[in-house]
């Protein structure tokens, strides 16, 4: 499958579990969905592992690992219900492709730290990848983990930035006074390969590559509520599940695209 | 007990592979250990949280991880890493708390730990291992080592005794007074307070080594409390400690005793600080509180 049909494919997909399992978090799962697919489906190796620090994307993850078959269709229909492992954020413990469970912000970054420093001492394989959101820059601990990176220079860890430009309560710009570009900035006084990239965009997804020698930070410039017009850059997406008139509304725009 | 514990965890190391983070401290201790260590010795730095992260990490890979800190450093301040990252996964990383309970002295309250099992006993799969003689720690580690666990392991200061085998219940002393559960290095002093005394003086003294405490209630000890007077002392403060682990399960198992008595941290009474003498002689845990104990109640 080429991968605009394979994004627009999961994006049906993940606006359908979340219509059914009538919960939100839709607009924060599309501005990460098209990233999480394209490094499941193109760059990832076996030996590799990701790790989604904003745990709250756990649907485009789910979406990622149904669309590799890592996860089944009948176990997508449990999605948010009773007794299941498809819980609103990663749960621990139950498949090897989600490593840990998140939800906390603020711990995927020391955790991709360590797996590349296990993966170092007994000689394996493999590159860690985290996702991680632009807000969750506010945390302290990210910080510790980034002076860690930077001193160990642990070249097998990716990190990628989904950088939507909206939180909880607000844009990054008025609540922290954070953006890309002082992201940028800041992680320009560390020795890492940085790169900006459309994080909706094929051409420039494909620069996700693995080799590095040094640590690489992807700062994604992404729509929160990519590809659903009344969702795109609207702050409520962070909560808000769809009914069914706007389902079928967000439905129909992604068909007919 | 820290040059101790150096020469254990490179007996250890000897036997088994680790990674050993600490968070910039172990000057003038730890330094045989990291030369034999080199690249699987790691300082962290001064970043607790990315620590504990950190370590979950590599335990995944496959490598258990010892994390090293002044106590509250280690059980405190990254609290949700330890919850999350450590004990959900379930993953082998032992967090060392060097200076359990007052053993920090007049450093201050920021660096004492009497609330610190109590604290990491709530979390899923933790494992506590509380040495009360220098010659425990080895065995303790060799605990964890097959555990493959979570775990902490709460360092103190103990007096030197002659040695007794390590087990998760002892007991250390003969006496008719009563029976005293204790845990920790403070049994160390109450042991050589105590051993002068006549059998009709003095308390039976057990010493619990380790938690959570499942059925494994020594029969002897079952015996030895029922119907008696029975003192729990530990440096931790009541909320979480043994003494309440203690009371449920002798309430669980229908033992009836004559008395309960709990000596524990009590926190900063006076407001002034000083000595792990002077904050245990505050809290009442002492040889002669102990005996005020058994005669009142």
């Amino acid at each position: 499958m080429i991968f605009p049909e394979l994004q627009k494919q999961a994006r049906l997909r993940l606006l359908k579990m979340h219509f059914e399992a009538k919960v939100g978090h839709i607009g924060g799962n599309l501005s990460s969905l098209d990233a999480i697919l394209y490094l499941h489906h193109n760059v990832m190796q076996k030996e590799d592992h990701f790790i989604l620090s904003k745990g709250h994307a756990a649907g485009a993850l789910y979406i990622a690992l149904w669309s590799v078959g890592k996860i089944s269709d009948e176990q997508l229909l449990t999605f948010h219900k009773e007794q299941t492992k498809l819980a609103g954020h990663p749960a621990p413990n139950w498949i090897a492709e989600i490593p840990f469970a998140t939800g906390s912000l603020g711990h995927g970054l020391g955790l991709a730290c360590g797996m590349s420093v296990g993966n170092k001492l007994q000689k394996k394989e493999g590159r860690i990848f985290c996702l991680m959101s632009d807000g969750e820059w506010q945390e302290g601990s990210n910080f510790e983990a980034l002076v860690f990176l930077n001193h160990q220079q642990l070249k097998n860890v990716t990190v990628i930035i989904d950088c939507n430009g909206l939180q909880g309560f607000g844009t990054t710009e008025e609540i922290a006074s954070l953006n890309l570009k002082k992201l940028h900035e800041i992680f320009a006084v560390f020795n890492f390969e940085i790169t900006e990239i459309n994080g909706h965009e094929e051409a420039d997804l494909k620069k996700l590559f693995r080799a590095a020698d040094r640590p690489q930070i992807f700062l994604m410039n992404t729509i929160k509520g990519y590809g659903v017009s009344f969702m795109e850059n609207q702050m409520q997406w962070h909560y808000l599940p769809l009914d069914e008139e706007l389902y079928n509304r967000a439905k129909k725009e992604i068909e007919n695209l | 007990m820290r040059e101790i514990f150096c020469a254990e965890m490179i007996k250890a190391y000897a036997k088994k592979p680790f990674v050993f983070l600490t968070g910039d401290l172990g000057f003038k201790a730890l330094e045989p250990l990291r030369e034999i260590m080199k690249d699987h010795f790691i300082n962290a730095g001064i970043a607790e949280q990315n620590m504990i992260s950190t370590a979950a990490g590599i335990a995944k890979t496959g490598l258990p991880v010892f994390c090293y800190s002044i106590s509250p450093f280690i059980y405190a301040r990254p609290f949700e890493q330890i919850r999350n990252d450590i004990c959900l996964h379930n993953l082998p990383v032992t967090l060392i708390g060097n200076g359990g309970g007052y053993g920090y002295g007049v450093m201050g309250a920021t660096h004492h730990a009497i609330e610190d099992y109590g604290s990491l006993l709530c979390l899923q799969n933790m494992h506590v291992f509380i040495p009360a003689f220098d010659f425990d720690i080895g065995a303790m580690i060799s605990r964890i080592s097959n555990l493959n666990k979570p775990a902490f392991l709460r360092l103190g200061l103990a007096q030197k005794t002659a040695e007794i085998s390590y087990a998760k219940w002892r007991k250390v002393l003969d006496g008719d007074l009563g029976v005293l559960i204790v845990t920790g290095s403070i049994v160390s002093n109450l042991l050589h307070d105590f051993q002068s005394e006549e059998i009709g003086a003095r308390p039976a003294i057990w010493v619990l080594g380790e938690l959570p405490l499942f059925d494994d209630f020594p029969q002897e000890l079952v015996q030895e409390i029922s119907c008696k007077k029975l003192c729990v002392l530990e440096e931790h403060v009541a909320q979480g400690g043994i003494g309440q682990i203690i009371a449920t399960k002798i309430l669980g198992k229908n033992i009836a005793l004559k008395s309960f008595l709990h000596l524990h941290a009590q926190g900063y009474i006076s407001g002034f600080y000083g000595s792990q003498n002077f904050h245990r002689q505050e809290s009442q845990l002492t040889k002669k509180a102990v005996i005020s104990a058994f005669k009142l109640n």
